[in-house]
Order: C-alpha cells, then sequence, then structure tokens
C-alpha cells in the first residue's frame, strides 16, 4: 500500500511550496465501457496536443460491450515520452467499482477527481481530492436521459481543463474539428465542457502541482492510431482486394482501408475499383488474398493470433506456390483466446514459420505509427516482388492507441509490381518457365490470368513442381526448388527494410528489440544513462529474415539484451537460429507479458538487475507491482 | 501419292478441339472423373471459349487433380482442401471478365470445404462449380464421403449408417441460380448442362455423379455405374441452344420449359416428369427430398435464376478487371495523402 505519512494539512502546504509539475504526468480516466467516454477522452487527448505538448493515449479495456471497468491513461511529456507509464498522477474516476482501487494507484501527492458521492479521501490522505457533482451538473444541463452519460463525459474534461489549466479555446476548437458539421452536437458538448471548467473556476482550489503550459513541439504533427495508419499504407499501395474476417484488436485496420477505399477508389459514374469482402472465417480470408494476388491484385487481410493460426495452412500455400498477398497481424494476448484486448509481441515465430513444411515468411516489424503507414505499402512492393505472402506484425498498443507522429510523406517512385509478363513479352519469348531462376536471384517470372496469349497459362500447385510448374516428386528438382526458394529468401535480407541503428559505439552492452517495445526502451536508455552513468548501445529491427547488419550489432558487443513482449523469448530464439553459433551465448532477454504496454520502468529494473546495478529497492518494486495489480485486474 | 490430311475441325474463334486439351490423365481406367474432363473440353470448345480466358480452380483429391487433364492453355490454381471457393473468389474478384470452372470432389466440398461452399452459394459468386461425387474418398483408398447414401456399402462390407448431404438442395436452398445434377455415363446431359453453365451468368452448381472404379463401384454401392444405370430419373431433358447456332427444334407448346441466357443463348428443358417448374426454389427442393425417400437419382436441371445479381454486381464493380487497373487508379495522389495529414493535425 503506497499511503505516505503526510497528512492532509501538510500535504496541503508541501504542495503548495512544491514546485510545479509542468507537462509530465499521466491522466487516468477509470470509467465502464460503453458509457462513451473515448470521444471525451480524445479531446483531453487533443487538447494536450493542441497545447503544443508531446502527448500519447492508451486504452486499456476489457474484451466486453457494456459495463465492465475501462481505463484510458493519457501521458504528457514534455520530454516527447510515448511509452505507458506505471502510475498516473491525476485520476479522473468516475467508476464506482474501481475507485477504489484506482485511487490507491495514486502516488503520494497525486490527484483524484471523482464523483462527489464516492468521499475518496478517505482511503487516502496524502493525495488531492476534488469532489465535483457530475450527476448534478448534467442532470441540469440535459433533460434528455439518453445523452446524459455522454454528456458527463465532457463535463470532466471541463473540470480537468481548469485543474490542469488547458485553455477553454483550445478546448473549444477541438471540438469544432471533431464535431465538424454538427452544429448542435457541438453546442451540447461544449456546453457541458464549459460547466465542467466553470464549476471547477468557482468551486475547487488548486491544490496540486500538475500543470499544462502551452510548448510548441506538436506543430506539423498528427494524432492517429497503428490500425488507421496500417490501412493508410495499403490504400496508398493501392490495394484492391481486401478480405478480412472480425477480430479484435485488427479489425480497425479493415475499417480504415474501406473508409479510405470509399473515398478515394469509387469512379464518377458510382463502381468501384475495389471489393472488401467479410469472408467467413480467416481461412477463407487468406484464400481470397491469394485468389486475389494470384490473379494480379493488390491483396490483403488483417488479423491476430487466432486468425493467424487458422491461416497457417494457406500461408504454405502462399509460399510454395509463391504468390503475393500481405497480411496484417495485430498482435495480442495467448495462447488460445487469452486476453484478446491487451498487448502482446507473442506471435514472431509463429508467423516466420507458419504453415507446416520447411515454411518462412518475410515479416516487417513496424516500431510506430509512420512505420505502419510506410511498411503498410511497402509490404504490397515486397509481396509483388518476391512473390510470397508478407506480414506485418503490429500490436494491440501500436494498432489500437493514438500516437503523435510526424507528418506521413507519399511513397516516393512508382508501385514495384514484380516480375510479371505481358502477351507482347510472351510473343518475343515464345514460352515460359514459371519458376525458373533466369535472373539468379530465385524469383520466377509470373504471368496473369487474362494474359491474351496462348502460351499464358501455367498451373499453380501447391504439389511438388518443377520449373515449368509441373507435377513432379523427382528427388533432385524438388530439392532444386527448395533451394531456389532458400535463396530469394536470402536475398530478401537486403530488400526488407534494416534496422535502425539508435545508438551504437558507445557501449559494450547493446540492445535489440522491435516494434511498439521502441518507446519504453529509448526512455529507459535516457534514465539507465542518468540513473547510473551506463551508456547503452540500441539497434531496432524492423524486419525478418534479419538484415547482416543485425549480426554486425551483435558481433560488436559483448553482451546483448534482446527486449521483447512475450514469455518465451521468441524473437531471441529467432535470432539465435540465424547468428553464428559462436555469438548466441552473448543474447540475453529483458521480457514483458502481463498483457500492458512495456514501459520503461520494467525495462530499467530489469536491466539493472541482470548488470548488478543497486539503486532499486525490493519494497520499491513490490509497491509498484501492487499498484499494477490493481489497474489491470 | 500422299494426300494432305483433311484440316482438323474447327469452332467458331477458329480453334481445333487439340487446343482444347490437357496432359495425360493419372487417374484410374474408367474413373468418371475423365470421362467429365471430356465432357468439359468438348462444351468449352463447342461454346467458343478462348482457353486462356479460362481459369481452372481446384482443391484436393481425385477429382481435383483433373484440371492439368484439360485445358493446358488455361489458368489453373490446384490449391488446399476443401478451399477452392475462397481462391475464386479472390481470383475472381481480381478478374471477373474470366470464365471460372472450379472442380470439386465430395470430400472436398462435403466434408472439409462445407464451410466454404455454402457461402460461395450465398454470394451468388460467378463461376461453374462441379463436384465429381462418387461417394468415396480415393487418394487415402475409399473411405465414405458425406454424399455417400445411407445404407450403401464400402467394398469391405462396411454399412454407411449416416444420411448423405444433397449438395443440390443445399444450392438451391443457399442461393446458387442453376443447380443441377448429371451422371459422368450421360455424355448428352452433361455436355448440354456444361454448355448451359458456360453461358449462365452466376453460380453454377452441377453435382456430376461419377463412379470410382477402384473403391465404389460393386454391388450395395449407389455411386456406381450400375447402381446410376438402373436408378438415373432424369427429371427433364436437356437441350442447349448455343447463340451462334442455327438449329431450331420444334417442341409442342408446353413441353418444353425455355429459358433465354445472358448470352442470347436458349437452355430448353424438356418435361419428363409432370409439370416440373426449374424456376420454383421450394417445389425443386421439395422434390430432390421425395427423390431420395423413392431411392431415385434424379438428374437434369433443377433450377434456374437468371436474374439474380451475383456477387460481383453487389459489390458494384467497374467493367474492366480490377485487379489490372493501371497503378494511376490504384493509388490515390499525393493531394489526397496531403489531404488526410492535415485532418489529423
Amino acid at each position: 500500500m503506497a499511503t505516505g505519512d503526510l497528512a492532509l494539512g501538510e500535504l496541503q502546504r508541501a504542495t503548495n511550496t512544491r514546485e510545479r509539475v509542468i507537462n509530465d504526468f499521466s491522466i487516468n480516466v477509470a470509467t465502464v465501457n460503453g458509457s462513451g467516454s473515448q470521444s471525451a477522452n480524445s479531446v483531453l487527448l487533443k487538447c494536450i496536443f493542441g497545447m503544443g505538448v508531446p502527448v500519447s493515449g492508451k486504452n486499456l479495456f476489457p474484451s466486453n460491450i457494456a459495463g465492465l471497468p475501462t481505463w484510458y491513461t493519457i501521458r504528457a511529456s514534455k520530454d516527447g515520452y510515448v511509452a505507458r507509464k506505471r502510475n498516473a498522477e491525476v485520476l479522473i474516476a468516475l467508476n464506482p467499482e474501481t475507485c477504489r482501487q484506482d485511487v490507491l494507484s495514486l502516488p503520494t501527492g497525486g490527484v483524484a477527481i471523482h464523483e462527489e458521492s464516492m468521499n475518496l479521501q478517505q482511503y487516502r490522505d496524502d493525495v488531492v481530492c476534488y469532489p465535483v457533482p457530475f450527476d448534478k451538473i448534467t442532470a441540469t444541463l440535459c433533460p434528455e436521459p439518453k445523452l446524459r452519460k455522454l454528456v458527463k463525459n465532457m463535463v470532466y474534461v471541463g473540470v480537468a481543463a481548469h485543474l490542469l489549466s488547458i485553455d477553454l479555446s483550445v478546448v473549444e476548437n477541438g471540438l469544432r474539428k471533431q464535431f465538424a458539421k454538427k452544429v448542435k452536437v457541438f453546442e451540447l458538448n461544449f456546453g457541458a465542457v464549459k460547466a465542467g471548467y466553470n464549476y471547477a473556476a468557482e468551486k475547487l482550489t488548486k491544490q496540486d502541482p500538475y500543470v499544462i503550459e502551452r510548448m510548441n513541439a506538436t506543430k506539423g504533427k498528427i494524432i492517429i492510431d497503428g490500425n488507421a495508419a496500417c490501412g493508410m499504407g495499403a490504400v496508398f499501395a493501392g490495394v484492391t482486394v481486401v478480405a478480412w474476417y472480425p477480430i479484435t484488436p485488427s479489425t480497425s485496420v479493415v475499417e480504415a482501408t474501406t473508409d479510405l477505399l470509399k473515398k478515394f477508389r469509387v469512379t464518377p459514374e458510382g463502381k468501384a475499383t475495389f471489393a472488401v469482402v467479410q469472408a467467413e472465417d480467416e481461412l477463407a480470408a487468406i484464400g481470397m488474398v491469394l485468389g486475389a494476388g494470384w490473379a494480379g491484385a493488390r491483396s490483403m487481410t488483417a488479423t491476430s493470433g487466432p486468425g493467424i493460426s487458422l491461416m497457417a495452412e494457406f500461408a504454405g500455400l502462399g509460399y510454395f506456390a509463391e504468390i503475393p498477398g500481405v497480411i496484417f497481424d495485430v498482435q495480442r494476448s495467448g495462447p488460445s483466446t487469452g486476453m484478446p484486448t491487451r498487448t502482446s509481441q507473442a506471435d514472431i515465430l509463429k508467423v516466420a514459420f507458419l504453415s507446416h513444411g520447411d515454411t518462412r515468411h518475410i515479416v516487417l516489424l513496424p516500431g510506430s505509427v509512420k512505420e505502419c503507414f510506410e511498411m503498410g505499402y511497402q509490404a504490397f512492393d515486397l509481396a509483388e516482388r518476391i512473390q510470397t505472402p508478407v506480414f506485418v506484425l503490429s500490436d494491440l498498443d501500436l494498432g489500437m492507441n493514438n500516437w503523435m507522429s510526424e507528418q506521413f510523406s507519399y511513397p516516393e517512385g512508382p508501385l514495384d509490381r514484380g516480375k510479371v509478363l505481358t502477351a507482347a513479352d510472351l510473343e518475343k519469348l515464345g514460352s515460359f518457365a514459371r519458376y525458373k531462376d533466369v535472373d539468379g536471384d530465385g524469383i520466377g517470372w509470373r504471368t496473369l490470368p487474362g494474359t491474351n496469349h496462348p502460351k499464358a497459362g501455367y498451373f499453380t500447385r501447391g504439389t511438388g513442381h518443377d520449373e515449368a510448374a509441373g507435377y513432379t516428386e523427382r528427388p533432385e528438382v524438388y530439392v532444386a526448388g527448395m533451394e531456389r526458394l532458400v535463396r530469394k529468401f536470402d536475398n530478401a535480407r537486403k530488400l526488407v527494410p534494416g534496422p535502425v541503428t539508435v545508438k551504437d559505439g558507445t557501449s559494450k552492452i547493446g540492445i535489440l528489440a522491435y516494434g511498439s517495445s521502441d518507446f519504453a526502451i529509448r526512455e529507459a536508455l535516457d534514465q539507465i544513462a542518468s540513473q547510473y552513468g551506463q551508456s547503452v548501445d540500441y539497434m531496432r529491427i524492423r524486419a525478418y529474415p534479419f538484415a547482416h547488419e543485425i549480426h554486425d550489432f551483435v558481433a560488436s558487443h559483448e553482451r546483448v539484451y534482446v527486449v521483447e513482449q512475450d514469455r518465451d523469448a521468441q524473437l531471441s530464439s529467432l535470432l539465435k537460429l540465424d547468428l553464428p553459433g559462436d555469438q548466441v551465448g552473448k543474447l540475453r532477454s529483458i521480457l514483458h507479458y502481463n498483457g500492458l504496454p512495456l514501459d520503461a520502468q520494467t525495462v530499467i529494473e530489469e536491466f539493472a538487475t541482470k548488470e548488478g546495478f543497486r539503486g532499486i529497492s525490493a519494497t520499491h518494486v513490490e509497491d509498484v507491482e501492487t499498484r499494477e495489480g490493481a489497474v489491470a485486474s | 501419292m500422299a494426300t494432305a490430311p483433311a484440316a482438323p475441325k474447327v469452332n467458331h474463334i477458329g480453334l481445333p478441339i487439340l487446343e482444347y486439351r490437357g496432359g495425360k490423365s493419372t487417374l484410374c481406367a474408367g474413373c468418371g472423373h475423365n470421362a467429365i474432363s471430356e465432357r468439359i473440353i468438348q462444351a468449352m470448345w463447342e461454346m467458343g471459349v478462348e482457353p486462356e480466358r479460362v481459369m481452372k480452380m481446384s482443391g484436393i483429391g481425385c477429382s481435383s487433380k483433373s484440371p492439368a487433364y484439360f485445358m493446358t492453355r488455361s489458368h489453373s490454381f490446384n490449391s488446399v482442401h476443401g478451399r477452392m471457393p475462397s481462391v475464386s473468389t479472390g481470383a475472381i474478384l481480381a478478374n471477373h471478365t474470366m470464365t471460372t470452372l472450379g472442380v470439386s470432389g465430395d470430400g472436398d466440398t462435403a466434408s472439409i470445404g462445407m464451410g466454404q461452399f455454402v457461402h460461395l452459394l450465398r454470394r451468388n459468386l460467378p463461376m461453374i462449380y462441379i463436384i465429381e461425387d462418387n461417394g468415396v474418398y480415393g487418394l487415402t483408398k475409399g473411405q465414405f464421403s458425406a454424399t455417400a447414401d445411407l445404407g450403401s456399402t464400402l467394398k469391405t462390407g462396411v454399412v454407411n449408417d449416416l444420411p448423405a448431404i444433397d449438395t443440390c438442395a443445399l444450392a438451391i436452398q443457399l442461393g446458387a441460380t442453376f443447380v443441377g445434377r448429371s451422371f459422368s455415363g450421360d455424355k448428352r446431359q452433361l455436355l448440354s448442362m456444361l454448355k448451359a453453365a458456360i453461358a449462365h451468368k452466376g453460380t453454377v452448381m452441377l453435382d456430376v455423379i461419377s463412379p470410382c472404379v477402384t473403391f465404389n463401384d460393386h454391388e450395395g454401392s449407389t455411386k456406381s455405374y450400375k447402381f446410376m444405370q438402373d436408378n438415373d430419373e432424369p427429371i427433364n431433358e436437356v437441350d442447349f441452344v448455343a447463340s451462334f447456332d442455327e438449329i431450331e427444334v420444334d417442341y409442342e407448346s408446353g413441353e418444353v420449359y425455355e429459358v433465354e441466357m445472358h448470352d442470347g443463348s436458349s437452355l430448353r428443358l424438356k418435361k419428363l416428369q409432370e409439370d416440373y417448374d426449374p424456376t420454383d426454389k421450394a417445389n425443386a427442393v421439395r422434390t430432390l427430398m421425395e427423390a431420395h425417400t423413392n431411392n431415385e437419382v434424379l438428374t437434369g436441371v433443377f433450377y434456374i435464376n437468371t436474374q439474380k445479381p451475383t456477387f460481383i454486381d453487389l459489390l458494384n464493380l467497374v467493367d474492366e478487371p480490377i485487379g489490372q487497373l493501371p497503378d494511376s487508379v490504384t493509388r490515390p495522389p499525393k493531394s489526397a495523402l496531403e489531404g488526410l495529414m492535415a485532418s489529423l493535425q
């Protein structure tokens, strides 16, 4: 239990003299799902962004539609740290069922804005409580009972805006943008914000140190979630056939894609130049993707772990018959149904070898929303260039949460449609053999159905085949084909996005990681440098097969920590299969797999323990774990 | 003195039937599937379909191997067990201008592939879906499939104690728009049905009883040549007149149910059983169910609907194959991205 020794009077005196905490704290909005708080949370997030302060938002929600506890955390960070923070300093408590736990999870000196009836002060004398009669304020504002719960959410935005010194004009602008064409909705919502703001101004005395001050760190930046960014990437790659089966947390990839296709891919006559099909299951979704890819359309699906399992058989067909297609896997906690609304990175090993037999796949690993966009379109070029299914591995944290980002740039150069023979090419060549390695890169030339030439057709099959796609079980022909696939895959090391060297040459110790772990690791490295004076090198992996630079990075360090969000050190295992034998022993693991996004503190603690640094007391760690349990339960 | 060989007979697009042939069959001698392949070759040739405008799709099993034995000039995709419908769906979405012919088997369709099969029917995907139906798994040496009739026996004497799935009744109920059953041994009926199938726009589901000479052609089997010869009850006599044919056949009025197809050809169904109306869904299903009770194997065209929109119509696709549109159409311009970026600030 994290209660402090300070009595309330002392606390007030202490906070009065305490230095203000500017643009460096987290807000935790505790509510129930289905209460419509999402748009209010998003408004609050965008207000901080509008104040020019770097911000990130995370939704910790249950696998449920209505009535279960949900937390939304907003982190403001002048230093630009956007990873999850273990404990929020400011609580907006709206869920009576969790309010006790919620207030207990606040650090000493924290803040609780809560419904008047809750009486949270009884649980903590070392935090500042601001009781607000949300229900009463809402009732007078909104006679329509159906709308009340939505309006109530905006009241807390107003209260928080006043207490945290967020300009009302910023809130107003944000709301205007959100409800662009709906004047009445805007008026109702802004009315609620003002009521909350005014209540706070009149009845509450600021006793806590947390404030937002204008900065200029968000100009020109955007806020977007990774799934929307993936969808956008696919659309700017010219995706044409989308087949999918709904599954959390990937559904919004397809929703975003579909919205954009409807916007940009309808002819003046109202005809569609795209097809989106909600398939009967994931087996059908991937089957449609491969059928469309075979027939020349850029095609994709989006799924999560259980869907990946179902796609396994087809993934092998795609690999062996050499058919392009893009599969977005937004990872969630498994095994089995696991925790569908919690994040994880535990699919990587499965995806890398997805299917039976000797199968290997190209896996792209975006580490930011910008990379979700970029890899979202690069995946299609790679799939058609290399003629194979390409997986884009995102996760729930990256995919469903709001991230601040540089603006996305339009892809340079034309689309790479890979090696496709036209009727004119066939006329010149006389004939072609689908799987013949004529260019020495392991990639054959293909034709598309509809190519108007008598020699265009070939027989695509998952059975053993020769260069001309004919059936064979001849040992040497099978081996030659399998070895060509290895050559092709090896060449892909140079074609996939290379790793990002964040820091190198400063240390004997290195860190390797991928995906959404990046944010926490960058923050942790700063802390490790300042707390322990230890510089650590860091390389972020962006694709499998691994580029040679990754081998070099391991070779040039004494020990390398592989940080990943799974139990079984899957990335580490994949690296061990790839590295020379004498390098394997250098790898150590920092693992995080409790369903919550990785935070810097976890990395710091694990690193410090393994490196033998002192300074983190056992009691501190215990406290933190207790609080964590409270938040996650 | 040598005489010049006679020029081979060509179809109306100038191709000899040789251009529709495939590789040598590796199926057992006498397998019904080979006869079906022959009829497909003949129908495609007679209809003058350009071989390279055809996509041959299949799953896994003896039947699914057969696309290798006809129309080598066509594009072909032998996919995974029971999943031909989804691969076909993707391919047709990418290029709906092709003629698509899927070959499946009773195991590939009615057991492992049931999930995808029923959804293909629901979508009225424009393709011909043929089940080469022999009631057993051939490649794994003769286990019953889900279309094996109740009470039929394996060579080993094992009796099937589960009811058969009637894929035709299912197809009619779930949305296919051309549904029929034939027998690999009935050349004339099968050829006419295949030609009409080529002319149809929408899902054509043909269940073709195709005896397995190795595992299911014995006494006690209901999918044997003998059983079919004794129990085949055509519900109508199928005659197809292509739009380019000039043959006129006179029927007495009321004797024939005539269906005009999209391409101007006509399907004529001569009534054999009392007044059978092939546009009446409920009656079609009832007739099939009654036939099971009477141990009859009804063949012929059970149901046809030339008006129902196909999946391509529902998706409102442009006329061109969407898989082959130029990049200028498929990739939105830079201004589109700039607009999106502005809205996210």
